[in-house]
């Protein structure tokens, strides 16, 4: 009854909108309903990219430490969105901490799982970069607008 | 000729005096102005004035206050003109010509659901325009603000957007670049909320205003939403001196923005947008 839900809740999520029934099964295997309340930490800096997450509500601040500047927020998340793409790639840590902004619900994927049935089903792996590659192109984008400051008064 | 209405020379500024000045952000200031001879001050949401600064020189500024009401400019102090406006005093006169231009596509709207998306000062230009929405809310159908800019301390027009946020009829998104971790809204740059805006594509008219490249991603994400180029409209900015299409210093590629914008469709502008030539 649990995985049936869960098949539902991931197949309605934004960032598996028309996965097929094969590898919505498989990608199932890998997730879990999480719940974070509000100022609670998804991960740190550092640590082990361990799982990615699928936000199903509430916002989440993606955030850097700066010497003498304290925690500075560079992007927020929410509904519909993922966070976490550092599981993807060696050496598997996290670049950012991630703190829920409010309650955060989400269903968190196992990286060592879901990289697992990558490896042993490329259509899969193929599927998934598919996936992964045009948020990882957005956020380029937008942290190329960000680094112009082209709010900045012109000199 | 006898009994005709004089005529009004377009290079002629008339005279005005600051009634009200207010800041409204870092180097950012609004004159609430008084015409001196009374005349009309009736314009068109996205229209601007050419502001005279007597002994300095002249700049185009958009308006950004109420249609209906007087004129109302808001100015960020950059260049030698901008500055000396924005450091007059009430009661202090300037020369005003205009308005000039076409504005956002009102008309066009009504019926439908309005994006706008503003960055850092665009909302100055787009204000008059929500103005207008709010004022004849019943004309048009979901009606969506999305405003970024640099940081927290950077909103235009604070407290207003405040109100807007309040109300049940306007949805209002603000965004900003970075933040301290105490600052509880959305981070990242406009376009990132876009996709969120759930919009019905064949149904919404876009009005954009902002930094150049700030528009072009804008129009991008607006287009990957689904709307086709002919609902989207950005106000463009380039060096205006006459404002009437004389003078060819804001010519871009077969337009003036002064005379055939500055609000254009984005149909009749993407082949030209991007060229570093233009």
């Amino acid at each position: 009854m649990h995985t049936i839900g869960l098949a539902q809740i991931v197949k309605e999520h934004r960032f598996f909108t028309g996965l097929d029934e094969a590898h919505c099964k498989l990608v199932c295997g890998c997730a879990q309903n999480v719940r974070f309340e509000a100022g609670q930490y998804l991960f740190h800096e550092g640590q082990s990219a361990d799982r990615f997450y699928l936000l199903r509500h509430g916002r989440v601040a993606l955030e850097l430490s700066a010497p003498g500047k304290g925690s500075v927020t560079f992007q927020t998340v929410g509904q519909g969105e993922i966070v976490g793409v550092s599981w993807l790639i060696p050496p598997y840590r996290w670049t950012y901490d991630a703190k829920a902004l409010e309650t955060v619900r989400a269903i968190a994927m196992d990286a060592t799982c879901l990289r697992g049935k990558c490896e042993a089903d490329h259509d899969l792996g193929y599927e998934m970069m598919k996936r992964f590659v045009p948020v990882l192109v957005d956020r380029l984008q937008a942290t190329r607008l960000q680094i112009l400051d082209v709010y900045g008064t012109p000199r | 000729m006898a009994g005709s209405a004089p005529t009004v020379d377009p290079m002629l500024p008339r005279l005005a005096r600051v009634r009200r000045r207010r800041r409204d952000g870092p180097e950012i200031w609004t004159l609430e102005l008084d015409s001196e001879d009374g005349a009309s001050d009736g314009f068109e949401p996205g229209q601007f004035n050419m502001l005279t600064a007597f002994g300095i020189g002249e700049v185009p500024i958009s308006m950004s206050g109420d249609p209906g009401d007087r004129l109302i400019h808001t100015i960020r102090a950059v260049g030698a003109v901008s500055a000396a406006l924005a450091e007059l005093r009430p009661g202090a006169q300037l020369g005003v010509r205009g308005p000039f231009g076409i504005g956002w596509p009102m008309a066009e709207a009504a019926g439908k659901d309005v994006i706008l998306i503003a960055g850092g000062l665009g909302l100055a230009p787009l204000r008059p325009a929500i103005y207008r929405l709010l004022a004849e809310r019943g004309r048009y159908g979901r009606v969506l603000l999305l405003y970024g800019t640099r940081s927290p301390d950077d909103i235009l027009f604070h407290r207003e957007l405040e109100g807007w946020r309040k109300r049940f009829d306007f949805d209002v998104e603000v965004t900003v670049d970075h933040a301290a971790a105490a600052w509880r809204g959305h981070v990242g740059v406009v376009t990132t909320l876009v996709p969120r805006a759930s919009l019905d594509p064949h149904n919404t008219i876009a009005m954009v205003c902002g930094p150049e490249v700030m528009m072009r991603f804008s129009a991008a994400a607006l287009k990957a939403a689904g709307l086709p180029d002919e609902a989207i409209h950005l106000s463009m900015e380039r060096n205006m001196k006459c404002a009437i299409g004389f003078c060819g210093h804001c010519q871009f590629g077969p337009s003036f923005v002064c005379r055939d914008g500055p609000v254009f469709r984005y149909d009749r502008i993407c082949g030209i947008l991007s060229m570093k030539e233009i």
